[in-house]
């Protein structure tokens, strides 16, 4: 019998905790939350302000989801980490001991320091169920939204309140729109489908100081708001594994097996630092799907197993106001592109007969068989790249693959 | 557990199974009131090629990314086959952007939907299957 700890309560502790009861039905698993909720859908947290789920939907698991895999969630925050010992005291002083660890802490907003922000009432962050209640709290229909980031979050946030504000502006020191995943083409036809949705933009331009309810903008412009959102980024959450002399960088590293430094310690989600197999080179991938599939292969790893992941790429599919966007990969500087216009866009980094990146805009159907050429590494001759462009098929394949990917168990 | 596999080599393109399948799925018992004039979204698709046709649908993996991807935790595996809430879904299509096969898609509510061996309708067993002129798509344990 094994006590295993987890140290936080999203995405990648629900894997954790399903990895490790693929292996071990008996031992005690142990979650420390600091948040006070069941395990909750984080991205929903702007679907929820839009009316598209409510507070019962957006559990991530079921209601007897600890019950069943026989967890204890214990509600409070992990203050010290002591690794002789393999104690973790919380604020309250509850001591719990483990034998294997899991840091599933995630990331929290990083705020920067403007000047006079304390002069502002009604500022918000975007990251947690209780940010979104709060916001909501202080929603009119007469309220002039600022929001300072013009990147996932704050544009999910802008979609989220739309129907319920009087008007929103975001504002962003990148020169486009969703700079992490979009290249300056597809921006602008976001940014102008947002823009026909009532958002304002004031990119290149961001807020330098604050007073009371006025912005003062690095191009010397003022914008007067009544509510004010900071979604600027995140920053991943490594004090405790950093105090329990684990490696960190921009987040906790992990190897293949999302195991830190320190033996007994694994991390998984948007705290950790793992591997990006589409440009070969560590980095924090903080999305869903990849939280949980870390999760999980830490929790196999914990209990005995010997599980692996080498194949993580970053990828998003986001949507805003009916018009989606799907994209996966690296966009680097000297891969040809490819594309096709036809009823949206559909964009193709392709590098040495390898399909290195996409981005598409419009009809997404189909999108993951880019997205598994990509993952795969798939050579592709460019007669296919020419027929993938249009549409991405599984015909591009040979008969043989094909057969095995369609005929068989997989 | 029986899944739906197609003989690439049998399959004419005639689009049958998607007809039979969004029928299959529309609730109505007329399938001319049910699909006439109408877009229909069937959760089996004819993908083809000079030459080549074959039917896609749902390959209820064993390891399915879909389920690890989805943001709302609304799909899972129930006896080994694939299922979505459509209660819980947002509409993300995350599960759209990660199914290698292309199978999953999204449905006439916006929610994603895709094949669930027609275990919800009335059916019982894969419609497309039944109603394959050719045999090119077969319901079998492999």
């Amino acid at each position: 019998m094994s006590e295993y700890l987890i140290i936080g309560n999203g995405t990648a502790a629900v894997g954790c905790i399903e990895g490790i009861r693929s292996r071990d039905s008996e031992s005690s698993i142990t979650v420390i939350s600091a948040e006070e909720h069941h395990v909750y859908s984080r991205p929903l947290i702007s679907y929820y302000l839009e009316g598209r789920t409510d507070l019962k939907r957006m559990l991530y698991r079921p209601e007897d989801f600890y019950k069943k895999n026989k967890v204890k969630l214990i509600f409070g925050r992990a203050a010290k980490l002591d690794m002789k010992k393999h104690t973790v005291t919380l604020a309250d002083k509850q001591k719990l001991s483990f034998d294997k660890l899991c840091l599933c802490t995630g990331s929290s907003p990083f705020v920067p320091k403007f000047e006079g922000l304390e002069t502002v009432k009604k500022r918000f962050t975007f990251m947690t169920l209780d940010d979104s209640l709060a916001l909501e709290k202080a929603l009119t229909p007469e309220s002039r939204v600022l929001i300072v980031g013009a990147g996932l979050i704050g544009l999910k946030c802008a979609e989220g309140i739309a129907q319920r504000v009087g008007s929103i502006t975001v504002c962003d020191l990148a020169d486009r729109v969703l700079s992490s995943i979009l290249d300056t083409d597809c921006a602008a036809v976001m940014q102008q489908h947002l823009e026909q949705h009532g958002i304002s933009f004031m990119l290149g331009d961001t807020a330098v100081r604050f007073d009371r309810n006025t912005a003062f903008m690095k191009s010397g412009a003022e914008v007067g708001f009544d509510i004010l959102v900071l979604a600027v980024g995140v920053r991943a959450e490594t004090a405790l594994a950093a105090q329990a002399g684990c490696e960190v960088n921009r987040g906790v590293i992990i190897d293949e097996k999302m195991q830190t430094s320190v033996p007994d310690i694994f991390a998984a989600g948007d705290c950790s630092e793992g591997f990006d197999s589409s440009t070969g080179s560590r980095r924090v991938l903080a999305i869903l799907p990849n939280a949980y599939m870390q999760g999980r292969t830490a929790g196999i790893n914990m209990a005995g197993g010997g599980s692996s992941l080498t194949d993580l790429i970053p990828m998003n599919s986001i949507g805003f106001f009916g018009l989606h966007c799907a994209t996966a990969g690296a966009y680097p500087d000297d891969a040809e592109v490819f594309e096709d216009r036809t009823g949206g866009i559909r964009r193709l980094y392709v590098k040495d007969g390898r399909l290195c990146g996409f981005i598409v805009i419009g009809d997404v159907n189909r999108a993951g068989i880019y997205t598994s050429l990509v993952r795969e590494k798939t050579f592709i001759d460019e007669e296919n790249i020419d027929k993938l462009k249009k549409f991405p098929s599984l015909a591009v394949f040979l008969p043989e693959t094909r057969r095995k990917k369609l005929g068989g168990v997989v | 557990m029986k899944r739906v596999y197609v003989n690439e080599e049998w399959c004419l393109g005639c689009h049958l199974c998607e007809y039979n399948c969004a029928f299959a799925n529309s609730g109505l018992d007329d399938m001319v009131k049910a699909l006439k004039g109408k877009p229909i979204f069937p959760r089996v698709h004819i993908e083809e090629d000079s030459g080549i046709h074959f039917a896609v649908s749902c390959r209820h993996c064993k390891d399915p990314l879909c389920v690890k991807s989805c943001i709302a935790g609304a799909i899972s595996i129930e006896d080994g086959v694939i299922k979505i809430d459509k209660e819980k879904c947002v509409g993300c299509l995350t599960c759209v952007l990660v199914c290698p096969y292309g199978a999953v898609a999204q449905g006439p509510t916006g929610a994603a939907q895709k094949c669930e061996l027609c275990m919800q309708n009335s059916c019982g067993a894969p419609a497309c299957v039944a109603g394959c002129p050719n045999n090119a798509i077969v319901y079998e344990e492999r």
